[in-house]
């Protein structure tokens, strides 16, 4: 017998906010048969105080579906895009070969750590005890993956026509400069999960952002290097929806408990200067490694700190946040930040993996225009020396090793907040060894967590303490050179990857294969 | 006393310059009175001061089809201010005194 069957309205489709509720809230359970705090066992020794998960808000509620739906998309455009730029040769229409020491500068130390914060935000995502922080997390770790691997697979080209490219992680563990952000990232790793993801997701992805990426992107899209563009914008991306993980999980944290304040702010103070110290080899990257700028580290800095960031801590004063420590100092700064980083790069040009150069008649042109109180005063006239001494034939080299700060770990060579004139330097006694920083900012870190920074590997310390050689080198061989065991045990191929850019292989090659000078007009 | 009121903070959005963003961006001016766009090399910048909005249906007129709000994210490179993100509209903020 048929019936007639009334045909059941469909259910209305779950709104984005029940949807994702479904998924992060619906996934989580009591434990039973073990202790949730056993379960959980390092969300609470940082005294972060949690009192209601549920109070977390998700800003971007990606659910697994939409996000393999559109990271999928993304994916596509991008490999499209980087198959395009290699059957093309596109590497040939950077403005000249100078400008492929920046990516030089990014694959050894930002994309390691990439690689690095997949890491972590497994980690944190494992430890958090509310699901949709989880849930954030995980999806960041894979997130930070592929930023691993679409760098990687973007800058691999580059590596069949220029130097410094080939062992970018083995450098990563080893080269004094590459320990800056190597340091920044394992003292975020080794501390609890909360601290990682205000330091990482907020004060990082948030706050600093910007002065990583916009540089090194715009800087790409202005010396024609659409496959760095590619990437770039996509991983950008990904980094919207870290940025609003990062914003969400402080404001979580603030409401709370009033307690959290000051630890919060203590985080960010730290976590403000370590990640502004880092910043530093960008500066230099943005005012003299591009060969086309795209703007000044000062204009950046005013734009995505002053301004941006400004407007980002009156919306926390609320909750009982001020600007981070030292802001006013990064502030002074801003004009002698990338000169002093460069001149130290050009000295130390044979120990590194990419080239240096004295800049441009034109290019100091600009530089007095962007740095109108600084630069003519007491920059240029450095950059003059070295550029006779270079047309002499003697161009400078510095024989010795510089001094790192224990904390930042970059060489000692900032200057006092008012006196330019002057080497900053400041020390500590600490269980009757002295240790020496390059700031207010970084002593002030490590006095509140010394004995972590004590254990801090410093690349040079390492180097005259006779740990940095390969497995069977001999020091006491006759003819022995450290510097050059060095490199070796640095993985670079001497001769090739470090030095003067003028004469370098990869000036020699870019005129041969593209028969468009070294140093573009 | 000057009553000159100082300017709100703006938050921005930012997306890579190609045919999908046209739209975007026509979208989130006409929404958004005092939207300030600036351009640079394969990206597009949209600025407004204090709050700024992005609606489905705007979108979803302009290209002609139905749009889901998520597929931004294939485009959008930055952010900033705090978020509030629904079926129809996505709003950026600062909340300040």
């Amino acid at each position: 017998m048929n019936m007639p069957i009334t045909p059941q309205k469909p259910a209305k489709k779950l709104s984005l906010k029940d949807n994702y509720n479904l998924l992060t809230r619906g996934l989580g359970w009591e434990t039973s048969y073990q202790d949730m705090d056993k379960v959980f066992a390092q969300d609470k020794f940082e005294g972060i105080k949690i009192h209601d998960w549920d109070k977390w808000e998700d800003p971007f509620r990606l659910t697994m579906d939409a996000y393999w739906k559109y990271q999928g998309e993304k994916e596509k455009k991008l490999y499209a895009i980087v198959d395009a730029f290699q059957q093309n040769n596109g590497q040939f229409n950077v403005t000249d070969a100078r400008y492929i020491n920046t990516l030089k500068l990014f694959l050894t130390g930002v994309s390691p750590l990439e690689y690095q914060a997949h890491r972590g935000f497994a980690m944190v995502g494992r430890n958090f005890r509310g699901t949709s922080a989880r849930i954030a997390a995980q999806m960041q770790a894979i997130d930070e993956l592929r930023h691993a691997q679409t760098q990687a697979h973007t800058i691999s080209h580059y590596n069949k026509f220029f130097s410094g490219l080939h062992d970018p992680t083995h450098m990563f563990d080893r080269v004094w400069y590459l320990s800056v952000p190597k340091s920044y990232f394992e003292d975020a790793m080794s501390a609890g999960p909360f601290e990682f993801i205000t330091a990482i997701s907020f004060s990082f992805e948030y706050v600093l952002t910007n002065l990583l990426f916009m540089p090194f992107m715009s800087g790409a899209a202005y010396n024609g290097d659409m496959a760095t563009v590619t990437f770039g914008f996509s991983a950008q991306s990904d980094e919207s929806r870290h940025m609003t993980l990062g914003l969400e999980v402080v404001k979580f944290i603030l409401e709370q408990d009033p307690d959290n304040v000051p630890i919060v702010q203590k985080w960010l103070d730290k976590w403000f200067w370590r990640g502004y110290r880092l910043l530093t080899l960008v500066s230099m990257m943005m005012d003299y490694m591009l060969p086309k700028k795209v703007m000044s580290w000062a204009e950046a800095w005013e734009m995505y700190f002053e301004q941006n960031g400004g407007a980002l801590f009156n919306d926390l004063a609320r909750y009982g946040i001020r600007m981070p420590k030292y802001h006013e100092v990064a502030s002074k700064e801003k004009h002698r930040l990338s000169h002093e980083a460069w001149a130290t790069f050009y000295n130390f040009s044979h120990a590194a993996a990419f080239h240096t150069w004295v800049p441009e008649e034109s290019e100091m042109k600009w530089l007095a225009e962007k740095y109108p109180t600084t630069f003519d005063s007491l920059y240029r006239p450095r950059f003059e020396h070295w550029r006779e001494q270079q047309q002499k034939g003697e161009r400078f080299s510095n024989g010795t090793l510089p001094m790192l700060c224990q904390v930042c770990q970059v060489p000692m060579f900032f200057t006092e907040p008012d006196d330019p004139t002057k080497i900053c330097y400041r020390e500590t006694t600490y269980r009757d060894e002295k240790f020496h920083f390059c700031s207010d900012g970084c002593k002030d870190i490590f006095g509140n967590e010394p004995e972590k920074y004590v254990q801090a590997w410093l690349p040079v310390h390492q180097i005259y303490q006779g740990n940095c050689f390969r497995p069977g080198t001999d020091p006491t061989a006759p003819g022995f050179e450290p510097l050059a065991e060095v490199l070796q045990y640095y993985g670079f191929h001497v001769g090739e990857d470090g030095g003067e850019y003028l004469g370098s292989l990869d000036a020699r090659n870019w005129t041969q294969w593209t028969g468009k000078p070294a140093v573009a007009e | 006393m000057s009553a000159v009121s100082k300017e709100k903070d703006r938050v921005f959005v930012a997306f890579q310059t190609n045919d999908d963003t046209r739209s975007i961006v026509e979208a989130i001016e006409a929404d958004n009175a005092e939207a300030i766009v600036s351009r640079y090399p394969a990206m597009v910048k949209i600025e407004v001061p204090g709050r700024l909005v992005i609606r489905r249906e705007t979108i979803g007129d302009l290209i002609g089809r139905a749009y889901d709000l998520r597929e931004l994210h294939i485009n959008l490179i930055s952010i900033s201010g705090n978020i509030e993100e629904s079926d129809d509209e996505l709003v950026l903020h600062w909340n300040q005194h």
